[in-house]
């Protein structure tokens, strides 16, 4: 017996042995292994925003602010499953219950068991979860900062929006420090400076239980509050350009021609960035995208449309300088012309009889326009177009440009397998056919005309708060040949046969040009009765005449003649600016809260009831 | 009452030992227990002491009645525990979808769990009349087997109490062995049971219930479910392991309190002991249970008769085999089958079993022959 006993001993010491042996495997061997596996059991690592960068105009108030944000949520478990629940929340939150059911059956993320029911709620729903929360035990309204646009929709397409995180910036490693819930640029300048608004978040590591419950904050790391950047934008002068848009379809671009400081850019209709902020919800996006309208599209850099006469700017400074025109050139105007066996008409059925190049520039004489398109290469014409930054994209600092198109012999060929033909060089010459241009690039031809013959890489951010650095670009012309130009944009305002002269102001001189582009062919007939076929307005203007300080471009879609649809808005815009510029902070306020007091509707309808109070003047 | 000789005979070493582990046990629970969101630490570990308490109290008043007069005793005793585990198939209350337990107003108690003990006394008894190096034959060990081991196994087995079964089969095998099994059936039974285990184990299956299949799964691929029956096993050896070579230290522990180790202070104790004292503290550990162990098969050795040392034999066999199946249960060795540490997991019935299956061992001890060289 004693033996056995022996043997009995030797087999436990043995197991003993065994177990030991696991013993080490798992607490020596693999030990930090588990020791991970026990942490990431209970720690969580939160990462928390950091506060976003405060927007401002150029005068340093402010376009944006922070303000909180609520959401509902639950944890599953701890929430009664009945009926009356189910009704309770779902009307109080104003979801339907079967959205609330697929809701609440969903998968958490984490092991936290809690999932997010709406988001952005109202202060009503805040009002009565809280009133009501003995009713929900499990239910909890959670604060987060987001972005308020203190004016709403003003400055939306250059301010732009945030959102979550597309699935494409998930992955990106520009993103990898972005909180996987947080709200990032999108679009306009929070995406462009989105490196600069956002900082740098913190991260809070939380002890919790295996129900997901947080117990304590084991470490803290303090977010880095993102920079705050001043916009070259000039928050009176965009409001003018945006009520003066208002109900209609356009854009408008305003920029200091000596340093290429964005001072408005307005598109319209336009959107209110403030949908974002709180998580859009499907519908709304959905209203927004669909719209015909297209409110998200940023017609000051995304869409092009023939130039129309504002074109003439180019024609008339390629033909002086190329030496087929001198200032003194006259043409005789018959109201038409004959050009390879068909007769093309002035806008002036008339005529305007015998006319110089000053005047035909005011008073957008075709035929004169003709006379040189007859003379000139196509080529030729493009490389000054070109040369004005037409054809290319400007290089602003918005996402999204389109280059718009300058149209070759060479380009012909490439793409239609056509030779290029003299009349589409007339067609050219008073910027039709096949040219294109954004309103944003005209306003910087326009800039380049008036500043010496500078094309200026436009921003929208100041140079001093780390905006792009002054990048431009001689356009290798005369100054005489510029002299010329703007002595004839000044008389299309401010002579009274000017084409622009409804955009002749009291308070400073303007310069400009018009121009009407054509929908669809001559059909008069079709234009009388449907809006969508009537022409496209154009108006480029600066100001002062001398020692220009403001160039705009207006485009107003289906707007009809240049001159009474785009020139007083141009007007407006201009002197907006130049009232902005001798205001103080306080008054600057004060008219800001005035205009921005009326809601929409009633800026649509005051826009409206000073639209055809202009004489018109034709184009 | 009890002889001078008796005291001085008392083996201090086992005592304590015990009474450590069980005060490392109300330690470790205290620890398991300890609150994270409610203000009040859980009762579970004053209820443990008064146990503990209690538990000394039947420990000396087991030691002093000399084995002999129970043991004489121990066919009745038997009986007696085979009424109370008809009984309980009766009036038992059921948990965990199991019926175990005898309601005694205030408490409950698990009449399989003195059972074993019961069981071990009446063998002893019967074998010690049999004498020793029985040789025994097929033949014989049926007739044991059918005397004592089948109808208490199936009555236990169908409670169902699965764990204990499996105690009482091994208990019953080793005391077999004590006592002499024929050297030819010895070789040919392990091979047997080893051609057939697979054969063997596809009929045990089809016999078992959800829940222990599951276990039995889980055990084999713990990665299967993480979040189910596995989810128990990996959460063990994450606790254990994450304690490394020196712990986190005492009340460090984080896998218990914060919920991620279900059972943490009943069987699955000495994961969150290992947790928190690590390599080290489980090696100190292991070497207390080892030494009451060993000190268990001395007595066996040492005992004045035959009865004595079948009764400490088996005893010792027992607690050995209770230590093993938690340990590597808890270490992802053996399947996970409700079978708390000796002396340690929360639980009073088991734990009062344990202070008198050692009480026993200690009055077989006390009771030795004198050694004719002291």
């Amino acid at each position: 017996m004693e033996r056995r006993i022996l043997v009995s001993s030797y087999l436990v010491l043995f197991v003993f042995a065994l177990l030991v042996l696991k013993l080490f495997n798992l607490q020596v061997i693999r030990g930090g292994e588990y020791k991970k596996v026990s942490d990431n059991n209970r720690l969580k690592i939160v990462r928390r925003p950091a506060p976003r960068g405060i927007i401002y105009d150029r005068n340093g108030m402010a376009f944006v602010s922070d303000m909180p944000f609520f959401d509902a949520s639950a944890v599953k478990k701890d929430l009664p499953e009945d009926w009356n629940t189910l009704f309770s929340l779902s009307s109080i939150l104003n979801i339907s219950t079967e959205t609330l059911k697929a809701v609440l059956n969903k998968r958490p993320v984490d092991n936290s068991d809690s999932v997010k029911l709406k988001e952005n709620l109202s202060f009503d729903e805040v009002a009565m979860l809280e009133a009501r929360k003995i009713e929900f035990p499990g239910l909890q309204v959670d604060v987060r900062t987001g972005r308020k646009y203190l004016y709403g929709a003003l400055a939306g397409h250059v301010l732009g929006y945030l959102n979550r995180l597309t699935p494409g910036q998930l992955k990106n490693d520009d993103f990898s420090d972005v909180p996987q819930e947080a709200f990032v640029g999108q679009y306009g300048a929070e995406k462009f400076y989105d490196g600069l608004l956002r900082g740098v978040a913190g991260g809070e590591i939380i002890e919790v239980d295996a129900m997901g419950r947080e117990i304590r904050v084991v470490s803290f790391e303090p977010s880095i509050k993102g920079k705050d950047i001043r916009l070259t934008i000039d928050m009176m002068t965009q409001l003018e350009a945006e009520r003066s848009l208002a109900g209609k379809t356009g854009a408008v671009v305003a920029v200091d021609p000596q340093t290429g400081e964005i001072l408005a850019l307005a598109s319209s209709p336009s959107f209110d960035p403030n949908l974002f902020s709180g998580g859009i919800s499907h519908d709304e996006w959905s209203s927004l995208a669909d719209n015909p309208d297209k409110p998200l599209l940023n017609r000051a850099i995304q869409s092009r449309y023939p130039p129309a006469s504002t074109f003439k700017v180019i024609t008339a400074i390629a033909a002086l300088e190329q030496g087929i025109i001198t200032e003194d050139t006259t043409f005789d105007c018959r109201g038409s012309l004959k050009i390879g066996g068909r007769d093309v008409g002035c806008w002036q059925k008339h005529g305007h009889g015998r006319i110089g190049l000053q005047r035909a520039l005011a008073e957008s004489c075709d035929v004169y326009f003709y006379e040189i398109g007859k003379r000139i290469n196509i080529n030729t014409l493009a490389d000054y177009a070109k040369r004005f930054g037409l054809g290319s994209t400007s290089g602003i600092d918005i996402n999204g440009e389109i280059t718009g198109l300058v149209p070759t012999s060479e380009w012909k060929e490439r793409t239609r397998h056509e030779k290029w033909y003299m009349g589409e060089t007339v067609s050219a010459s008073i910027g039709q056919g096949y040219l294109t241009a954004t309103p944003l690039q005209m306003a910087m031809l326009t800039a380049a005309v008036v500043n010496g013959g500078r094309l200026i890489k436009p921003s929208i951010l100041m140079r001093d708060e780390g905006g792009p650095s002054l990048n431009e670009e001689p356009v290798r012309v005369r100054a005489e040949t510029l002299d010329i130009i703007m002595r004839g944009m000044r008389g299309a305002v401010q002579e009274r046969s000017g084409t622009g002269w409804s955009a002749n102001s009291k308070l400073t001189s303007i310069g400009g040009k018009t121009g009407t582009a054509q929908v669809v062919g001559k059909d008069s007939f079709s234009k009388g009765y449907n809006k969508k076929f009537k022409d496209h307005a154009w108006f480029i203007s600066f100001a002062p005449v001398h020692n220009a300080e403001i160039a705009v471009a207006v485009f107003v879609e289906n707007g009809g003649f240049g001159g009474v649809a785009a020139a007083p808005i141009a007007k407006n815009v201009i002197e907006a600016y130049m009232k902005s510029k001798s205001d103080n902070e306080k008054l600057r306020l004060e008219k800001l809260k005035e205009m921005t007091e009326k809601s929409m509707p009633e800026i649509v309808n005051e826009a409206s009831a000073t639209e055809s109070s202009e004489p018109g003047s034709g184009d | 009452m009890i002889d001078r000789r008796l005291i001085s005979n008392f083996d201090w070493g086992m005592f304590i030992a015990a009474l450590v582990l069980s005060l490392i046990g109300v330690s470790t629970i205290y620890s398991a227990t300890r609150p994270v969101f409610d203000a009040e630490q859980q009762s579970f570990y004053i209820r443990q002491l008064y146990w503990i308490g209690l538990s000394v109290i039947f420990f000396l008043a087991v030691i002093s009645v000399d084995y002999r007069q129970i043991v004489r005793h121990s066919f009745l005793i038997y009986i007696f525990g085979i009424i109370l585990l008809v009984l309980v198939m009766f009036i038992g209350r059921k948990g965990m979808g199991a019926q175990r337990w005898i309601p005694l107003g205030f408490l409950s108690f698990q009449p399989s769990e003195f059972f074993k003990l019961f069981f071990i006394l009446a063998m002893s008894r019967y074998l010690a009349a049999m004498g020793e190096n029985l040789g025994l034959g097929m033949l014989k060990i049926s007739k044991i087997a059918a005397v004592f081991f089948v109808l208490p196994a199936l009555l236990i087995a169908t409670q169902p109490d699965l764990g204990t079964a499996l105690i009482l089969l091994f208990i019953f095998v080793s005391m077999l062995f004590i006592a002499g099994i024929r050297r030819r059936l010895l070789v040919i039974a392990v091979i047997i049971g080893i051609i057939s285990l697979p054969f063997v184990g596809n009929v045990f299956w089809g016999g078992l219930k959800g829940y222990q299949k599951n276990r039995i799964v889980a055990f084999m691929d713990p990665k299967v479910d993480p979040q189910g029956v596995g989810y128990h096993i990996k959460q063990s050896k994450v606790t254990i392991g994450s304690g490394g070579f020196t712990g986190k230290g005492y009340m460090k522990g984080t896998q218990g309190p914060l919920r991620f180790l279900p059972e943490k202070h009943t069987d699955f104790i000495f994961a969150i002991f290992a947790e928190e004292w690590g390599f080290v503290g489980s090696l100190i550990l292991f070497l207390f249970y080892l030494f009451i162990i060993l000190r268990g098969f001395d007595t066996a050795k040492k005992a004045r008769d035959l009865e004595g040392a079948y009764l400490a034999a088996g005893i010792t066999f027992m607690f050995t085999f209770y230590f093993l199946i938690n340990a590597g249960m808890t270490m992802g060795m053996t399947p996970v089958v409700g079978a708390p540490l000796p002396l340690m997991s929360y639980g009073g019935t088991a734990l009062l079993s344990n202070f008198l299956s050692l009480a026993l061992i200690e009055n077989v001890r006390m009771r030795r022959l004198p050694n004719p060289f002291n």
